[in-house]
């Protein structure tokens, strides 16, 4: 188990970051230049929180009231870096043996073999890092850390050195090769797809701010604040006045919904996805016209650019080519949303 | 020829560069980490030499080292040893001359030096010391080597200082430089050239090394 709990002032903003972890996967989703990285340093003793405690297992890494600050080198916290930080003036086998240093001498080979078995690293031994492709770098780094044996594991946007058709075959393996590792793991990302597929749960960090710790799914149908909306990918949102227990009047785009999500007094955003809004039929609730304002051809996809009749901001919706194709382009079109889809948040954008 | 010239810049010049090399990396890497502002200071400091005349730097020595001085007179007085006109006088000129040499070179290569791998380091619970042994200063050799072999290079070639804290006694101080202005300044011009070829062939020897060097590195 992880449990971190730190303060710290840095230049622009302050960290204030709380979670806790029961092994497995624990994604940390965020944009760039949130603190994620610096959260990260602080857990492995790279950095120093101004005030706080962090906690592994049985074993207290920092705790600023007890004056505990263990060294890095102590606290047995695995960190798979960005850049992969291998030693370039090492070979692969070299690399491997610097993080069994701590092994007895005896067992140390056996350790290295064995890591280079289960990370298909064989062949690779007798080459220097710079003579690697991207993925096997980050093979070799993970095995490093691995080899280390931590009690945690730090991965900090592993894919974000890697082109899109190599950052899929890395994710497959990142997977696999994880799947063994019985310590917690934090997964550091700006992508809230890395993090759905990887993780099962998410800690969003939004200027410095960690928000409450949801599972992947709760993130995508209930995030609760605006901030880990927009980190979900949510495009629209709505000031909104709370009506009822379940019903919400939606300002900037003067409509009232109802929604299932808990209406509370906090309540002050809806936020709705572009692919969660169709095209109504009759006799569902949540209904209401809006004019077309453009039309963009995505990739897979047209994009709408909607504006609701009576409100005063756009809609963006994503519906299917051919189901877009079909409807010889109206001016005006029905939408609806399902009350489940209708997200009550907290927060300001 | 009495090839005593020769022999002694060549020990001079060895031992001080031993001295500046050690002394220089340790410098780089503590000043590297301390804050800008005493950062700033102690480089200029440090950097002086480089810039100021040698017979300043000469002059500065003897207010210290000289028999009737502090450091020299205490010397004088608990080991009976004199401090100045020695031929390992030469020492302390040199290394004070060579010294910003391979301090700059140094901290330029530690500076270009990506701190993520000593952290990779630290998090594989290596020591610091084993990191600094076989990652730091590895990934460093270049601008670090660079740095040894233009200091020494430097130290060859000094006369301003030495002559003033060594003096000119052939057989017991003389150095190359100054065999060949107390040659020329005798009107030994035939022996005078003889030495200024042995420096410029030892010189020349010494940048061939240094290409040489550059080139296996970029081949690596």
């Amino acid at each position: 188990m992880l449990s971190v709990n730190i303060h710290k002032e840095l230049e622009d903003f302050t960290l204030n970051v709380s979670f806790e972890t029961e092994g497995g996967i624990l994604g940390l989703l965020g944009a760039s230049g949130c603190g994620k990285s610096m959260t990260l340093k602080c857990i492995a003793g790279l950095e120093t929180p101004d005030r706080g405690r962090i906690v592994l297992g049985e074993r207290v890494l920092f705790d600023s009231e007890k004056r505990i600050n263990m060294s890095p080198q102590r606290r047995r916290v695995g960190y798979l870096f960005q850049q992969y930080a291998l030693f370039p003036n090492m070979t692969v086998r070299q690399n491997l043996f610097a993080a069994v240093r701590r092994l007895p001498q005896a067992k140390r080979a056996a350790a290295v073999e064995e890591k280079l078995r289960a990370f298909r690293l064989e062949g690779l031994e007798p080459l220097y890092p710079r003579q690697l492709s991207g993925g096997q770098q980050q093979r070799v780094a993970l095995a490093r850390a691995l080899a280390a044996e931590p009690d945690a594991l730090l991965l900090d946007e592993p894919f974000s050195a890697l082109d899109s058709y190599l950052r899929w075959q890395t994710e497959l393996e990142l997977g696999e090769l994880l799947r063994p590792y019985a310590g917690s793991v934090l997964f550091v990302s700006h992508d809230r797809d890395e993090v759905y597929r990887l993780c099962r749960n998410v800690c969003v960090l939004a200027d410095g701010r960690s928000g409450e710790t949801l599972s992947v799914r709760d993130l995508m149908a209930a995030p609760g604040t605006v901030s880990a909306a927009l980190i979900s990918g949510c495009k629209n949102f709505s000031r909104v006045r709370r009506v009822d227990a379940t019903h919400v009047h939606c300002i900037n785009w003067g409509v009232t919904l109802e929604t299932s999500q808990e209406v509370s007094n906090v309540c002050s955003y809806a936020g709705m996805r572009a692919h969660d809004l169709h095209i109504a039929k009759g006799g569902e609730p949540n209904r209401f016209d809006a004019r077309v304002v453009r039309v963009i051809e995505d990739t897979f996809s047209t994009i709408l650019m909607l504006a609701p009749e009576g409100g005063n901001s756009l809609l963006r919706m994503e519906l299917p080519k051919d189901e877009w194709a079909a409807m010889r382009n109206p001016e005006v079109v029905l939408l609806g949303i399902a009350p489940q889809n209708v997200m009550t948040l907290s927060g300001e954008l | 020829m009495d090839w005593f010239p020769l022999l002694n810049s060549l020990r001079i010049a060895a031992i001080s560069s031993a001295v500046v090399f050690f002394l220089g990396i340790a410098a780089a890497y503590y000043i590297a980490r301390l804050p800008r502002a005493v950062k700033g200071a102690l480089d200029v400091l440090l950097t002086l030499p480089l810039v100021l005349p040698p017979t300043v730097v000469g002059y500065l020595l003897l207010l210290v080292l000289g028999p009737r001085r502090v450091v020299g007179a205490w010397a004088l007085e608990t080991f009976a040893l004199r401090l100045t006109m020695q031929w390992w006088s030469a020492v302390f000129a040199v290394s004070i001359v060579t010294f910003p040499l391979m301090y700059r070179t140094a901290r330029g290569a530690f500076e270009s030096f990506d701190e993520t791998l000593a952290d990779a380091g630290r998090t594989l619970g290596l020591p610091n010391r084993w990191i600094f042994w076989h990652v730091r200063m590895p990934c460093c050799r270049q601008g670090i080597l660079a740095g040894a072999v233009l200091s020494f290079a430097r130290a060859l070639g000094e006369y301003g200082a030495t002559s003033m804290v060594a003096g000119y006694t052939p057989g017991r101080t003389a150095t190359i430089a100054t065999e060949v202005y107390q040659l020329w300044r005798t009107g030994n011009d035939a022996l005078a050239l003889r030495w200024v070829l042995v420096n410029i062939a030892i010189s020349a020897v010494v940048l061939l090394a240094v290409n040489l060097l550059e080139r296996r590195e970029g081949r690596r």
